[in-house]
């Protein structure tokens, strides 16, 4: 994998850090949402899938957040680090901190996300980083299950009713100013990529566009032009939403401090 | 689970038109009295398939309205195990409701007509669900009490003369005793916890504790249907009957939390080898079961406006299935079944 670089540089303990967060408050964030739709979905069918890719996800998010807690070295835990951080310390793609909307703008962010951790886990099962090699590994099967599942949506709701096209078009064309985020690399991702522990992003976003490209086109749906304003989520530069998304899911920990659950 | 038994509307047994249909139902008598299981496309009385239809359908929609208040803490459970945990307990209701309409569909009525008849407000669901869900602790005190009283409803469901539906409780039981034990661990862990948190489990037992007891349905004398459920062996055991053994099981099980029971008259009977309770407020059970609970409105709201809104994805899936029948093996490769 392109992940592996010749020439590696040692990675900070701070960088890859941050990294690894990136990844796990992503998954974190987006299981989080989806959670919200357990005993609201269109059908029960849907409901128990939901609820499934949500698990899926907090399950990845609560072994990178150990992972990064090791990294780090002070002693958090995954709940310390998921509970008690501010939004400006979560480094999360801000798509993934999206509103649900209605089940269309839902399917859509996640078959926009689905497709990019497919390709990046793709890639990250060959980091430098043993651990996070590992977590990549069983992470690409859960995130293929996901694709199918939002990719299927993203088709049927394109390609269904003159309301579905509607809706699904509607909601694509909300959310594809956040899309730059994910494949466009920063300084970090810079780093992360020259020591291998990440693939450089341009790989991800080959693989992203034609993966995406197919699925639209399948779905009838136009790709909305790229003209956007750069979000920068995985620098904890957060849409309005994040906040409101923590102060509920921290709302325990906060008003009980220290205690155990 | 959460069958409660309601025992107060529906199919009595008419009486037979003919010879025939009594020498049938002779047979059918006598079959069940043999313990065999009556299957799908057994003959069986009319009655004995409304009785069943009803009493599936009670305990499914009972699954499907159960996700709600539950589901309430989903977005704050106070840690990320604590969330997985709760995630996967309100999906595993929600498959108990999906095998038991499956079981109602061997009977000839679909899901979606049952569906109809709870969002219309025609079909019944258990009133546990009506009450709200204030503090963590109720989530603990739901698995612990409601689970577990569910169970002791359920366990002898799991030889009823109808085979989908005993094997169904017997699928669905495994996963509610360990729902009742994750319950129980919430609330142990409250309970050794601060002084907060303790308050809260106290809290949570004072509010759950009686509509527990009315999970099991009124008092066997006012409970229209039983003789004939029993007879039929849909039924196992008397409402009274499975009160006592619940109450018996938990009150132990508070006294080891070192949490009280809310009730000033609870006292354990040593000739009957029972504890015997206070009076049970049947006029609460009525007014929640009429529809005038705290939280009927919410639930059934949020069934109905999930329902709706959920009208033009279904839409969708239908309008995209047929534009593709012929064309299976292209779009639809990436399609799962709705
Ligand atoms: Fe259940
Ligand atoms: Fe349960």
């Amino acid at each position: 994998m392109s992940a592996a670089a010749g020439s590696a540089t040692p990675a900070s303990d701070e960088d890859h850090f941050r990294y690894v967060l990136r990844l796990a408050d992503t998954s974190l964030v987006l299981g989080q949402r989806l959670s919200e739709w357990v005993g609201h979905a269109p059908a029960l069918e849907e409901d128990l899938a939901l609820g499934n890719i949500a698990l899926d996800l907090i399950g990845e998010a609560r072994l990178l957040l150990a992972h990064a807690g090791r990294i780090e070295g002070r002693g958090r835990e995954e709940d310390q680090l998921a509970f008690l951080r501010d939004a400006p310390e979560f480094y999360n793609v801000a798509l993934a901190e999206q509103p649900n909307g209605d089940f269309g703008a839902t399917i859509v962010r996640q078959a926009l996300l689905d497709a990019w951790q497919l390709e990046l886990y793709h890639s990250l099962t060959a980091s430098t980083d043993e651990r996070l090699a590992e977590i990549a590994a069983k992470t690409l099967k859960e995130c293929r299950y996901h694709w199918r599942f939002s990719c299927g949506w993203l088709v049927r709701l394109g390609d269904g009713t003159a309301e579905s096209h509607a809706r699904a078009q509607e909601a694509l064309d909300a959310l594809w100013r956040f899309t730059e985020e994910l494949i466009t690399p920063d300084a970090l991702d810079v780093r992360m990529a020259s020591c291998g522990i990440a693939p450089p992003l341009a790989v991800v976003r080959g693989r992203w566009e034609t993966r995406i490209g197919a699925a639209l086109g399948e779905a009838t749906l136009l790709q909305p032009s790229s003209e956007h304003y750069p979000w920068h989520g995985k620098s904890g530069v957060h849409t309005e939403h994040l906040g409101h998304l923590l102060g509920e899911m921290q709302h325990l920990q906060r008003t009980y401090p220290g205690v155990t659950w | 689970m959460y069958t409660q038994a309601l025992d107060s509307s529906g199919a009595e047994p008419g009486s037979p038109a003919s010879a025939g249909e009594v020498e049938r139902e002779r047979r059918f008598q006598e079959r069940i009295d043999r313990d065999e299981k009556i299957e799908p496309k057994d003959w069986m009385p009319q009655a004995y398939r409304q009785t069943l239809i009803r009493q599936i359908a009670q305990h499914a929609h009972s699954e499907i309205v159960g996700m709600l208040p539950e589901g309430n803490w989903i977005t704050r459970a106070p840690t990320l195990r604590r969330k997985a945990v709760l995630i996967a307990k309100v999906q595993d209701e929600g498959g108990h409701g999906m095998y038991l309409y499956s079981a109602a569909e061997t009977l000839g009525v679909s899901r979606g007509e049952l569906i109809e008849q709870l969002l219309a407000g025609r079909a019944k669901y258990s009133s546990i669900f009506n009450y709200p869900t204030l503090t963590w602790a109720d989530i603990g005190a739901i698995g612990w009490l409601v689970d577990g009283a569910a169970i002791m409803n359920q366990i002898p469901l799991c030889r009823c003369s109808y085979g989908p539906y005993a094997r169904a409780m017997v699928r669905i039981c495994k996963e509610e005793s360990f729902h009742q034990r994750q319950g129980y661990e919430i609330m142990l862990t409250l309970a050794r916890g601060t002084g907060a948190q303790r308050e809260m489990a106290q809290d949570a037992l004072n509010r759950w504790w009686w509509p527990s007891l009315m999970m099991f349905g009124p008092g066997d004398a006012e409970s229209v249907h039983t003789a004939h459920s029993m007879r039929w062996k849909i039924k196992r055991f008397s409402n009274d009957e499975l009160r006592q053994r619940f109450i018996d099981l938990t009150v132990p099980q508070a006294q080891f939390l070192d949490l009280a029971i809310p009730d000033p008259v609870l006292r354990w009977d040593e000739a009957a080898q029972h504890f015997i309770t206070g009076p049970i407020d049947w006029s609460e059970f009525q007014t929640v079961l009429k529809g005038h609970g705290p939280c009927n409105r919410e639930r059934l709201g949020a069934r109905r406006a999930a329902h709706e809104a959920g009208r033009w994805v279904r839409e969708a899936a239908a309008a995209y299935a047929d534009k593709h029948r012929d064309r299976v093996g292209g779009a639809e490769r990436h399609v799962q079944t709705v």
